[in-house]
């Protein structure tokens, strides 16, 4: 049986406008699917687009273009009334643990605010609810009472984790949840990421800047490149044999344990990234690329598949190269 | 709080207790005219006394129970303009800063502009002729050129704000733009408002002190240390009280919540917190 896919993403454009006729373009055609109850880690340097799509998913920023089908309706079609019906099933985790809560609101207001405004349950209930879902990440019910600035940043991101549960949604987009937390509490959250997921059946999209990170957590992952999509695989895949040379670029750079059996045959990034208001032409990875030939400069590589499951945009992996 | 702005709340309150008790606390009538005995000079009837503290002025009218009759206008004008001006920046600062786009183009772009252009007293003044004079017209005045700053502070405190990531997670759990407003931006917004209130009180005590000098403001024989000061322009030489003791009340006041509103932009700036 082959079930529908949760979210459907198609060719989403959002280009922000820069100056006199000038745009960028954050995210320039990023196509994917995520299924019911997997993680699709979304990796990517700064300023790739990585957040952009995550918060294009949920409208909380307007997409130029495209399409994003949410179980089976186009949310960019939907009228206000019925986006503010569907956030109930869609979700957020923010970055920074610091600017997610408002400081002058009290942590169970803060928590408990979705219910509110979704008027569900009375007073009552909803006290009982918030209690319940700080149990649900692991905080004292007490601290419903205490202002955010009296937590550190791990409680504070598992406060955030809470008001992103409050409305027992289906899908969560988890912007770089760990990114801004030490080490040790990074792998604190992500556990109780994973312990939510299979408890709530949830269904992630983990946005994060290093392959490090989402290696655990993930199902799929998908690498991004000044806002186009270079590869998408499942995780073993993507770590074990990956095709696109930034993405082994980037597998390079995860720090080692045995910094001496480093194989010496992986590549380096060299230079800066391009600007998206221009960004280069044919193969945008084309400045940086170890592998760069004169096709790759001109022509623009197509996201086919290139194994079972296994897609990349570059013309290193396409069967006419292979075959040829 | 530091100890000027300490000094400055206890002259506050005290005035704002002598505008209300007025009736209680003035010696006098502000309005009766004293009979005084005709043979002695101008400069003997009017000096202060016992029974009069701050003397009499040319009509024999008691200036100390004027004075205290005029704190009533002077905190009335102060508190109403303030209000009524920054309620009208703040609802047009939120607006434009949060919604940004033409509305913003027309409100910091246009009207902002257009009213900074105009000299300000100027303008009150040009209001108060076309209105008629009186204090309800007074504070119409002062409120209309008074918006400006408060909206503007408003329309940048409201533009930072609104990028903070809890304001996106308001809109993420579908909350509508009025309780975002309310509820998340308009108390993190704030602050900076509070200082510009508190040395607005003191621009609008001195502007009414102007208008009431110039004639525009408070009528005869209604007691305003601006009327007052006006009144007392002619007796400088010979009564020279006439002048002082209303003068040292509005500086009194203007320093007063000076001094308010630079400690609270202390306290209330972290980047100044030692």
């Amino acid at each position: 049986m082959i079930e529908s896919p949760l979210l459907e993403v198609e060719n989403l454009v959002k280009h922000f406008p820069s100056g006199r006729k000038r745009v960028v373009r954050a995210v320039d055609g990023v196509s994917f699917a995520i299924r019911r109850g997997e993680t699709l880690g979304l990796v990517g340097e700064s300023g790739c687009g990585k957040t952009t799509v995550g918060r294009s998913l949920l409208r909380l920023i307007e997409p130029t273009g495209g399409e994003v089908r949410f179980d089976g309706r186009d949310l960019l079609k939907l009228r206000k009334g019925e986006l503010r019906q569907l956030r109930r099933r869609m979700q957020i985790i923010f970055q920074d643990p610091y600017s997610s809560l408002d400081p002058r609101c009290k942590v169970g207001a803060i928590i408990g605010e979705p219910l509110e405004v979704h008027g569900l349950g009375n007073r009552l209930e909803r006290r009982e609810r918030i209690c319940e879902l700080l149990k649900v990440v692991g905080l004292d019910p007490d601290f419903a009472g205490r202002y955010p600035h009296q937590f550190s940043g791990g409680q504070r991101q598992r406060i955030g984790i809470a008001r992103a549960l409050a409305l027992n949604p289906d899908f969560i987009v988890a912007d770089e949840p760990v990114s801004a937390l030490d080490v040790s509490v990074q792998a604190q959250v992500v556990n109780l990421l994973q312990d939510l997921q299979e408890r709530f059946g949830l269904t992630y999209l983990f946005i994060s800047h290093g392959l490090a990170v989402v290696k655990h957590i993930s199902t799929r992952v998908g690498v991004m490149y000044l806002g186009k999509l270079v590869e998408l695989a499942p995780a073993e895949e993507i770590y074990d044999n990956p095709l696109h040379p930034y993405t082994q670029a980037l597998l390079a750079a995860i720090p080692s344990p045995e910094p001496v059996e480093r194989r010496a045959h992986e590549p380096r990034l060299a230079g800066d990234v391009p600007t998206l208001i221009d960004p280069p032409s044919g193969c945008r990875f084309h400045t940086r690329c170890p592998h760069v030939t004169q096709r790759c400069r001109i022509e623009e590589p197509a996201f086919t598949e290139v194994a079972p499951g296994h897609f990349a945009a570059c013309f290193l992996h396409h069967s006419d190269v292979v075959n040829g | 709080m530091n100890i000027l702005g300490k000094i400055g709340l206890l002259i506050i309150a005290g005035f704002f207790i002598v505008a209300i008790f007025a009736p209680l606390i003035a010696p006098y009538d502000p309005v009766t005219q004293k009979q005084q005995p005709g043979n002695l000079p101008i400069e003997e009837r009017l000096k202060p006394t016992l029974s009069h503290p701050f003397g009499l002025d040319d009509l024999g009218r008691d200036v100390l129970s004027r004075v205290i009759y005029g704190a009533r206008i002077s905190m009335q004008v102060g508190v109403m303009v303030v209000m009524i001006s920054a309620l009208i920046g703040i609802a047009i600062g939120s607006i434009s800063g949060y919604y940004g786009g033409w509305v913003d183009r027309f409100f910091s772009g246009f009207l902002f502009n257009v009213f900074m252009a105009f000299p300000s007293i100027l303008l009150a003044i040009a209001m108060v002729a076309f209105l008629g004079p009186s204090i309800r017209n007074l504070i119409i005045a002062l409120s209309v050129i008074g918006w400006v700053g408060y909206a503007r502070l408003m329309r940048g405190q409201v533009l930072k704000v609104r990028e903070y990531d809890f304001v996106t997670a308001a809109r993420a759990i579908g909350a509508g733009d009025l309780r975002i407003l309310a509820r998340h931006i308009l108390p993190n917004a704030i602050q900076p408002l509070i200082v510009q209130a508190s040395l607005g009180m003191a621009g609008a005590v001195l502007s009414e002190a102007s208008l009431s000098f110039l004639g525009l403001g408070v009528q005869p024989p209604t007691p305003s240390w601006g009327v007052m000061l006006n009144d007392a322009r002619s007796f400088l030489s010979v009564a020279p009280h006439l002048l002082i003791f209303p003068g040292l009340t509005v500086m009194l006041t203007v320093m007063a919540f000076n001094f308010v509103g630079d400690s609270l932009r202390e306290m209330l700036d972290p980047k100044l917190k030692r």
